[in-house]
This record gives C-alpha cells, sequence and structure tokens, in this order.
C-alpha cells in the first residue's frame, strides 16, 4: 500500500480541499503528493499556527481544511487551538509527523515527543495514533468524524509507520 | 486621527464587504461603530488576522479586507512572504499602523522606531503595497477594491484607542452568521 497516495485519496473523497503544510522529512512523500493533487490546494505556511490561521479562513470560505505539520511544533499552536479553532468550533484535521517515538535516531526529538499526547489530551483534542500502516485504514473514518464534531482532531504518524529511516 | 476615527471614516466602505477584524480593542471599536454580519470579530488569537484574512480570500471569490495592527503582523511576520507568494486579486491587508501595541497600554512597537512595515511586505514579494497617511485612508481602501489587485495598505496614524465595550457576542455565533454572509 502507498501511504501517501491513501492519505491524499482520502483527503480528496472527503472533500478536504485547503491543505497547509510545514514540512518534516517523514512528510516529504505525502506532501508531495498532496502538491501534485488538481482537487487539492496546497499552501506552504512558515509557522503552525499562522497555518491554522489560513485554515480557519478557508474553512469560512467554504473550504474543508487540513492543516500537516511535525508534533515539535504543537506547542507554538497551542493559543491558536484554543481561542480560534476551539473558540469558535472550527473543524480540522491535523496530520502530525511525531517524531521521538520508536525507530526515532534524533535524540532531542524525544523531548517533545514525550510531551505530545499529554499536550493534546490537555486541550481534550480527539488523538489517533499510526504506527502500522495498515493504522491508515482508518483515515477516512477520522476525517468523516473531524468534519462531524467540527473539532481539531490530531493524527500522529510515527517513524514506523513511514517505514523508518534507512537502517534504523 | 487615531484608529477608532479611522474606523468611523471608512464604516460606509466596510460595510459591504467581508472584513477579518484583528483582536482587542480593534474589534471593539469596529463592533461598536458598526456591527455586522459581513464582520468577522477576533476574540483571541493575536496576530493571525492577515491568515485567516489571505484564508478566506483564497477559498472564496468576494473581496475581503483583513484590519490588522502593527504589533499583530510583528508576532506573525511569516505571513508577510505567504501574502507574497499566494495574494489573490480580492485580499486587501490593510494594517493600521499606530506605532504601538494599543489593547495593553499603547507600549511602543518598533514600527514606531526604525522598522518599515511597508518595505517588509515588498520584500517579501507583495507586489502592490500603498503606504498612507490616516486622513486619506478611505480614498485608498476605494481604489485598492476598485482596482481589483491584491493590496497591502500600510496607514500610519496616532497611537490612541477608543474607550468601548467588550464583545460579549458568542463566538459560535459571530462565525455562523459570518459563513451565512460569506455564502449570501
Amino acid at each position: 500500500m502507498n501511504i501517501d497516495k491513501k492519505i491524499a485519496d482520502d483527503l480528496v473523497a472527503n472533500d478536504v480541499s485547503f491543505v497547509t503544510t510545514v514540512p518534516c522529512k517523514q512528510l516529504a512523500g505525502v506532501i508531495d503528493e498532496i502538491d501534485k493533487r488538481d482537487d487539492i490546494f496546497h499552501i506552504p505556511s512558515n509557522k503552525e499556527d499562522e497555518g491554522m490561521g489560513l485554515c480557519a479562513g478557508a474553512f469560512m470560505g467554504g473550504k474543508r481544511p487540513a492543516i500537516i505539520m511535525q508534533n515539535t511544533a504543537l506547542g507554538v499552536t497551542l493559543n491558536t487551538l484554543a481561542t480560534l479553532t476551539q473558540f469558535y468550533r472550527m473543524p480540522l484535521p491535523m496530520i502530525i509527523s511525531y517524531r521521538g517515538e520508536l525507530r526515532e535516531p534524533v535524540a532531542c526529538q524525544v523531548e517533545m515527543a514525550v510531551h505530545t499526547k499529554a499536550l493534546l489530551a490537555q486541550l481534550n483534542i480527539p488523538t489517533y495514533h499510526f504506527h502500522w500502516q495498515k493504522d491508515v485504514e482508518e483515515f477516512d473514518n477520522i476525517l468523516k468524524y473531524t468534519f462531524m464534531c467540527n473539532k481539531p482532531v490530531a493524527i500522529l504518524t510515527d517513524a514506523n509507520f513511514w517505514g523508518g529511516y534507512g537502517d534504523q | 486621527m487615531i484608529r477608532s476615527e479611522i474606523l468611523k471614516e471608512i464604516a460606509p466602505i466596510l460595510r459591504d464587504q467581508l472584513v477579518v477584524c484583528n483582536i482587542g480593542i480593534p474589534s471593539q471599536e469596529l463592533h461598536a461603530i458598526d456591527d455586522q454580519p459581513t464582520n468577522f470579530y477576533m476574540l483571541g488569537t493575536m496576530g493571525l488576522a492577515s491568515s485567516i484574512g489571505l484564508g478566506l480570500a483564497l477559498a472564496q471569490p468576494k473581496p475581503v479586507i483583513a484590519i490588522d495592527g502593527d504589533g499583530s503582523v510583528l508576532t506573525n511576520l511569516g505571513t508577510l512572504p505567504t501574502i507574497g507568494n499566494n495574494c489573490p486579486d480580492n485580499y486587501i491587508l490593510m494594517i493600521i499602523d499606530n506605532g504601538s501595541y494599543g489593547s495593553t497600554g499603547d507600549q511602543p512597537t518598533y514600527t514606531g522606531k526604525k522598522t518599515d512595515l511597508a518595505g517588509m511586505a515588498r520584500a517579501a514579494g507583495c507586489d502592490t503595497v500603498v503606504e498612507v497617511q490616516d486622513v486619506d485612508t478611505g480614498k485608498a481602501l476605494q481604489a485598492a477594491l476598485d482596482s481589483g489587485k491584491g493590496t497591502v495598505m500600510v496607514v500610519k496614524c496616532d497611537s490612541g484607542n477608543a474607550k468601548m465595550p467588550v464583545i460579549t457576542l458568542d463566538p459560535v455565533v459571530i462565525r455562523h452568521r459570518f459563513m451565512e454572509a460569506v455564502a449570501s
């Protein structure tokens, strides 16, 4: 299964047509795939909270948005998640590379990984963790759930899900 | 002129447009001067008015005016390259630059010193950047709307705030009526 294609296919099937991204090497393939799709407008952001602002505007303009980002930036988005996305009740699928988990080669990444689920839980953000490639089968349901409940929803995708780094 | 005097003067122009208004006193002033369902008031999240406005302008064809401030743009400077590289023709970012953080007690920002937001916007790739003195805001805003070109306006004015009540509208009501106005 090509998980990059599956994620892009599910986004299109759920009418998600506005995607903003801040890159991570784990996410390079899916960002490439999204960039190729005619049905998705892809706008890179310089910072994740900026991207959430773009998504809020796109949602109010009638588009279904999504953000693709890295968990290390979760901290800079907490105020935006609480006072914009949640306060105004807006849906936002957050496809997050979960750096610092199993098969991570860079020790510093673990320092935010140990806080990631706790921060999401503190914000009452529904959170799913993709560890095996077959976990991507749930993605379509998660998107439907997100736009049903008008909440930000996190999908944490770790190195094992993406196939690891070389010999790691 | 201070910001509230500018908003009073341009209220007849704003009334027919989709407006995303910056957090704090700017939104309180606009709400008190001329509340409209076409106004989206930010109750929190300093810095993101320009990003919300850009997302809205990219997602639908009606003109969008984002009213931002110098302090808020400084806190989200990454917005300028994103606007510079993606600006649609229906987007106007109007930065009311009074050289101070108005909502927190008028502490000075760097735009009252050496920092030039218009120059930064140009360097970030924004093609149409106009610098305006407070008294000319209405004329410049109307010209930007009539031009049909994406525009960044930097409006230089005095520091100061009008005393206006806090907005007590529920955020979901603000968002819902705004989305109905967008879709109508």
